[in-house]
C-alpha cells in the first residue's frame, strides 16, 4: 500500500512523537508513506480563522502537489484533513472555483487522489489481521477511551466513514490490540483546540470534564489521533493525570517497534508508571 | 380550401420586444390559405378576443391560428372564442411564440422572427387538414376512495358520506384512528382526544355510505378522473370491520384464515390469503399521515440508545396512560428536558423544514407533566416559538407564567446518558451561557416525516410528491387541496405537518372539491385521441402491449385493435408500434405531422 504523505506542522512541532509512531507503524505494517515534497500549510487555524479564501486555497496547492502521484494523501492531523477534504469538495462541485484555482496555482484538477485521514486508513484499507497477526505485546489491562475529537469525523457530508456520533473505528483498532477498550460519552466533545492559547481558562474547563468523565468511566488512560487534542489533554488537566496517547503509539507499543520511550519521553503526564503496572514497559526483543 | 386567420399577439413586450410582429403579419399573409392575419398587444384580452370573433364573421374564417404564449395557457380562452363566432374549437390551434421563441431568442430578434414566420406557417399547416372534433361525455363514478383513516380521511369521508355519496374508506392498520389514536389530551383545552376520536370513529363506522377496509392498501390504479378503476388489497379481515361491499367485484375471494385451528406446524407467517378487491371509483382523497423520524436517526441526541430519551408520541402514551414514569427505571422524572426542532430547521444533518406542530404539543406536554407532577421542573429548548393559531400564543405563555415551564432559547447540542441520568448539553443564547441539565428524562419533539411507504403509493396513483415524500399540492396558494394529478385530492399531514384543527379544515376543503366533481352530471373527454382504421388493422395486437393507459384491447370477435376511448390519453404510443399504420391521432395524422414539416424544411 502506497500513500501520498502530508504530516502537517504539529507532527514535527508539539507531536513530534506523533509523527515518529505514525512512521514506525507504517512501516512495519507495510504502508508506505511518500512525503509530498514543499509541501505547505493546510489552512487551519489562522488562515481559517481570518480568511475563508485563503483557508481553502492553501490546501489546494498541497492537493496539486500530490496529484501527480495519484494515489490518495494519509493526513494524521484532523485539522489537515478537514481543510483539505473541504478544498478537495469544492473543487469537486464548484467549477468556477475549480478554474480560478487552476489557474492561481497552475494545474488542472483530476479529482484522483483522495485526502485520507490516518485511522480512516488503518481501520478501512488495513485488514483487521495485519495488525493482529503482528501484536507482540497484547495491550491487556490499559482501559483507555476513544477521544476522537469533535472534527475528525465531522461534518458527515464531507467524511462519511464513521459515525459522526458514536464512532467506533478507534475502540475496534484498540481492541485489536488487546486492549480494553471503556465506552464512554465524551469521544466527540471538543477539547477547545487552539483556545488553549487566548483562553486557557476555558480549554481547562472542557479537558477537566473529559478527564474526570473518563476517570469515572472507568478508563485509564485516553487515546486520540489528533495532536491539539493531545496537548490540550496532555498539559490542561487539573487534578487528574489521566495518560494520554497517540493510537499510534500504543500501536507501536502492542507491536513492539523501537523507540517508544523517545515518545513516551515527550509527554507531559507520564504514562510509563500506568504502563510499568500493567506489565507493558521496555522493549522485549 | 379552408380559409385561415392568423393572429399575432404582443403580450406588450414580452413577444413584440423580440419578434417583429408587423413584419411576421406582412410575411404570414402571403402564405397559401391565409384569409387574414393581424397582430394586437394582448389577443387574450376582451378587445382582442373580439378581434377574433369580428374577423371570422367579416370574413368567414373556418380556421384560426392564434400566435401568442403557451396552448397551457391560453388554448381554451381562444378556442371558446371561436366556438361563440361558429368555428369549432378543434379548428383553432396555438403557435407557441412566446416561451418556445421570443423568450428564449431575446438576443436574436432576426432569427427569432424568422422561426415565428415558420412556426406559425407549420401551424397553418396543422390546421388545414384538423378536423371538426365534438368532445366525448363520459358519466361520472359517483364513489370517493379515501386513503388513510386518521383524522383527516375520517373527516373527508363523513362530508362525502353525509352528501350522499359512497364513499370507500382504506386504512392500512387493523383499527381506524390513525396517529391521532396515541394522542392523549390536545390543545388547547385538554380534550381528551380518545373520546374525540371514538365518536368520530363510530359515525365512520355506522354511515350507511362508508365502506371501511382496514389492514387494506391500494395496490393498483387505473382509468382518469371521474373513472378510476382502483385495487385494493385486503391483508386480512377484521371481523366486523370489513363491510359488505354493494357494487365491488370481488376479484379473488380468499378463504378466512382461521389461525387458531391450524396445528403450530403448519401455521403460515403472517400471511393470510389476501383479497382484491375492485372498485370503479370517481375520486380519491390522499390523507396517509406522518410518521416521526426515528430517533435512530439523531445520533446527537443518544441515537434511540439511552431508554429515557423518548419522543413526542411516546411521551403521549405516558400521558395517555395516566403514570409518568421513566422507562428505565419507572421512576417518576423530576427533571424533564423537552427537547423542540429535533431534526427539524436542520439542513445540515435532517429536514430543513419546520415540522410546525412541534412548539404547542411540546407546551401542551410541559404543562400536562407539571400537572401531575407540581414538584418536577419542566425544562423547553427551542429555536423560536411558532405559536400561530387561534388561542395558541396565550397557551405558550400560559405554560410559563402559570406553569413554570422553563423555556430555553437555544439548541440542544447533545444528549448521553451518564449515571443513569440523561445529560443535555444546550445554551441559552439570551444568557449567553451553556446550559447543562442533568435530566430524568428527556422528550425529543422530532421532526414529522411522510408515513411511511407513502412514496410507493404516490407511484401507484402516479401523483407526485415534494423531496422529502410530502404530497405536492397543485399550487402552493390557489390550489392546496389538489395534487397534480386531475381527480385526486389530499388531506392533513401527508401533504405537510399540520395540526388537528388544521388537517380537518383541508380535509373539509378536499371533501367539497370531490363533491363538486360529483355535481357534475358528466365529464367531457378532449376528442384528440387515437383511432383505428380497420381497413388497415391486421391484428397484430402490438398497440395493445405499447399502450401505458390499458385503452388498446383486441375485438372480442374481429382480427383488430379497438381504442377504449374513455381511457385513451392521446400519447400516440400506439402509433408508433403500428406496423400498418393503421393507429392514428385525432389533428395529429401522420400525414399532418409530414406535412407541418414542410414549412422548416
Amino acid at each position: 500500500m502506497r500513500y501520498s504523505y502530508y504530516p502537517g506542522c504539529t507532527l514535527s512541532s508539539t507531536g513530534v512523537e506523533y509523527g515518529q509512531s505514525v512512521a514506525a507503524v507504517c512501516e512495519v505494517l507495510g504502508i508506505e508513506l511518500v512525503e509530498l515534497e514543499d509541501w505547505s500549510c493546510c489552512g487551519s487555524s489562522s488562515a481559517h480563522a481570518l480568511d475563508h479564501e485563503l483557508a481553502l486555497s492553501l490546501p489546494v496547492r498541497n492537493i496539486a502537489l500530490a496529484q501527480p502521484a495519484g494515489m490518495d494523501t494519509l493526513m494524521p492531523c484532523p485539522a489537515c484533513y478537514q481543510r483539505t477534504l473541504r478544498a478537495d469538495r469544492r473543487l469537486r462541485e464548484d467549477e468556477a472555483w475549480r478554474r480560478e484555482m487552476e489557474a492561481l496555482l497552475g494545474f488542472a484538477y483530476d479529482g484522483q487522489g483522495r485526502p485520507r485521514h490516518l485511522l480512516d486508513v488503518l481501520g478501512h484499507d488495513l485488514p483487521a489481521e495485519a495488525i493482529s497477526s503482528r501484536v507482540r505485546r497484547p495491550l491487556k489491562g490499559l482501559k483507555p477511551v476513544s477521544y476522537y475529537g469533535c472534527m475528525l469525523v465531522r461534518p458527515p457530508k464531507l467524511t462519511g466513514w464513521d459515525d459522526p456520533e458514536h464512532p467506533v473505528l478507534m475502540d475496534r483498532l484498540l481492541s485489536t490490540l488487546g486492549a480494553e477498550p471503556v465506552v464512554w460519552s465524551y469521544g466527540v466533545d471538543c477539547c477547545g483546540g487552539s483556545l488553549s492559547l487566548d483562553r486557557s481558562d476555558v480549554v481547562k474547563t472542557l479537558v477537566g470534564r473529559l478527564a474526570t468523565a473518563a476517570a469515572e468511566a472507568g478508563a485509564n488512560c485516553i487515546v486520540t489521533v489528533c495532536g491539539m487534542c493531545h496537548i490540550n489533554l496532555d498539559t490542561r488537566q487539573q487534578g487528574t493525570q489521566m495518560p494520554v496517547f497517540y493510537l499510534t503509539e500504543l500501536m507501536g507499543l502492542a507491536l513492539d517497534l523501537p523507540g517508544q520511550e523517545q515518545w513516551f519521553n515527550k509527554h507531559f503526564i507520564n504514562p510509563l508508571p500506568l504502563l510499568a503496572s500493567l506489565g507493558l514497559v521496555g522493549q522485549r526483543r | 380550401m379552408r380559409k385561415i386567420g392568423i393572429f399575432v399577439c404582443h403580450c406588450g413586450l414580452n413577444i413584440a420586444g423580440t419578434i417583429d410582429v408587423q413584419r411576421v403579419v406582412e410575411e404570414i399573409k402571403k402564405y397559401p390559405g391565409v384569409a387574414f392575419a393581424a397582430d394586437y398587444k394582448y389577443m387574450c384580452s376582451d378587445p382582442g378576443q373580439a378581434l377574433i370573433r369580428q374577423a371570422i364573421a367579416d370574413y368567414g374564417l373556418d380556421g384560426i391560428v392564434v400566435a401568442a404564449c403557451s396552448p397551457a395557457m391560453h388554448e381554451v380562452t381562444f378556442r371558446k372564442a371561436a366556438r361563440a363566432a361558429g368555428v369549432n374549437p378543434y379548428l383553432t390551434e396555438i403557435a407557441n411564440i412566446r416561451e418556445q421563441i421570443s423568450w428564449v431568442h431575446q438576443t436574436q430578434p432576426e432569427e427569432a422572427t424568422r422561426k415565428a414566420i415558420e412556426t406559425i406557417a407549420t401551424i397553418v399547416e396543422k390546421v388545414r387538414y384538423d378536423e371538426a372534433l365534438v368532445p366525448f361525455s363520459l358519466p361520472v363514478v359517483k364513489r370517493a376512495l379515501v386513503i388513510g383513516g386518521g383524522i383527516a380521511g375520517m373527516t373527508t369521508a363523513l362530508h362525502i358520506a353525509d352528501a350522499g355519496y359512497p364513499v370507500v374508506l382504506v386504512e392500512r392498520e387493523a383499527q381506524l384512528g390513525g396517529k391521532m389514536r396515541q394522542l392523549s389530551g390536545l390543545y388547547l383545552n385538554f380534550d381528551a382526544a380518545p373520546d374525540l376520536l371514538e365518536t368520530k370513529i363510530a359515525a365512520v363506522m355506522q354511515h350507511p355510505n362508508i365502506q371501511v377496509l382496514t389492514n387494506a392498501e391500494v395496490v393498483e390504479l387505473g382509468g382518469y378522473v371521474g373513472n378510476f378503476t382502483v385495487k385494493i388489497s385486503s391483508r386480512f379481515q377484521v371481523p366486523g370491520y370489513k363491510l359488505q361491499v354493494p357494487g365491488s367485484e370481488i376479484a379473488q375471494s380468499g378463504i378466512n384464515p382461521q389461525p387458531e385451528t391450524l396445528q403450530p406446524e403448519t401455521l403460515q407467517p403472517e400471511t393470510p390469503q389476501p383479497e382484491t378487491f375492485t372498485f370503479d371509483i370517481g375520486a380519491i382523497v390522499v390523507a396517509t399521515g406522518f410518521d416521526l423520524l426515528p430517533k435512530s436517526e439523531l445520533g446527537e441526541y443518544g441515537g434511540g440508545r439511552p431508554p429515557d430519551v423518548i419522543d413526542g408520541l411516546q411521551f403521549e402514551r405516558m400521558l395517555a396512560e395516566g403514570e409518568i414514569r421513566r422507562p428505565s427505571d419507572g421512576a417518576v422524572p423530576k427533571e424533564v428536558v423537552w427537547v423542540q426542532c429535533a431534526g427539524s430547521r436542520d439542513p445540515e444533518l435532517h429536514m430543513p423544514y419546520c415540522s410546525k406542530i412541534c412548539c404547542m404539543y411540546v407546551a401542551k406536554q410541559a404543562m400536562a407533566y407539571k400537572q401531575r407532577v407540581p414538584d418536577g421542573q419542566a425544562y423547553v429548548f427551542y429555536i423560536d416559538i411558532r405559536s400561530q393559531g387561534k388561542g395558541y400564543e396565550e397557551f405558550v405563555q400560559r405554560a410559563m407564567t402559570e406553569y413554570d415551564v422553563l423555556y430555553l432559547r437555544g439548541k440542544v447540542a447533545r444528549v448521553f446518558e451518564e449515571d443513569g441520568r440523561v445529560v443535555v448539553y444546550g445554551v441559552d443564547t439570551l444568557s449567553g451561557k451553556a446550559v447543562e441539565v442533568q435530566a430524568d428524562l428527556v422528550v425529543l419533539a422530532t421532526a414529522v416525516v411522510p408515513s411511511a411507504g407513502a412514496r410507493d403509493l404516490a407511484q401507484r396513483l402516479r401523483v407526485s410528491t415534494d423531496e422529502y415524500g410530502f404530497f405536492s399540492e397543485a399550487h402552493p396558494k390557489l390550489r392546496p387541496v389538489e395534487s397534480l394529478t386531475a381527480g385526486i385530492f389530499l388531506a392533513g399531514a401527508a401533504q405537510f405537518p399540520k395540526d388537528i384543527p388544521e388537517t380537518v379544515a383541508q380535509a373539509s376543503g378536499a371533501a367539497a372539491k370531490v363533491l363538486g366533481l360529483f355535481a357534475q352530471r358528466e365529464m367531457v373527454q378532449e376528442p384528440t385521441i387515437a383511432f383505428v382504421d380497420e381497413e388497415l388493422c391486421a391484428g397484430c395486437g402490438l398497440c395493445v402491449a405499447a399502450c401505458p393507459y390499458e385503452a388498446r384491447v383486441m375485438h372480442p370477435w374481429k382480427p383488430i385493435a379497438v381504442v377504449q376511448t374513455a381511457l385513451c390519453q392521446g400519447c400516440g404510443a400506439c402509433v408508433v408500434a403500428c406496423p400498418n399504420k393503421a393507429s392514428s391521432l385525432r389533428n395529429l395524422s401522420t400525414e399532418q405531422l409530414l406535412t407541418m414539416m414542410e414549412p422548416v424544411l
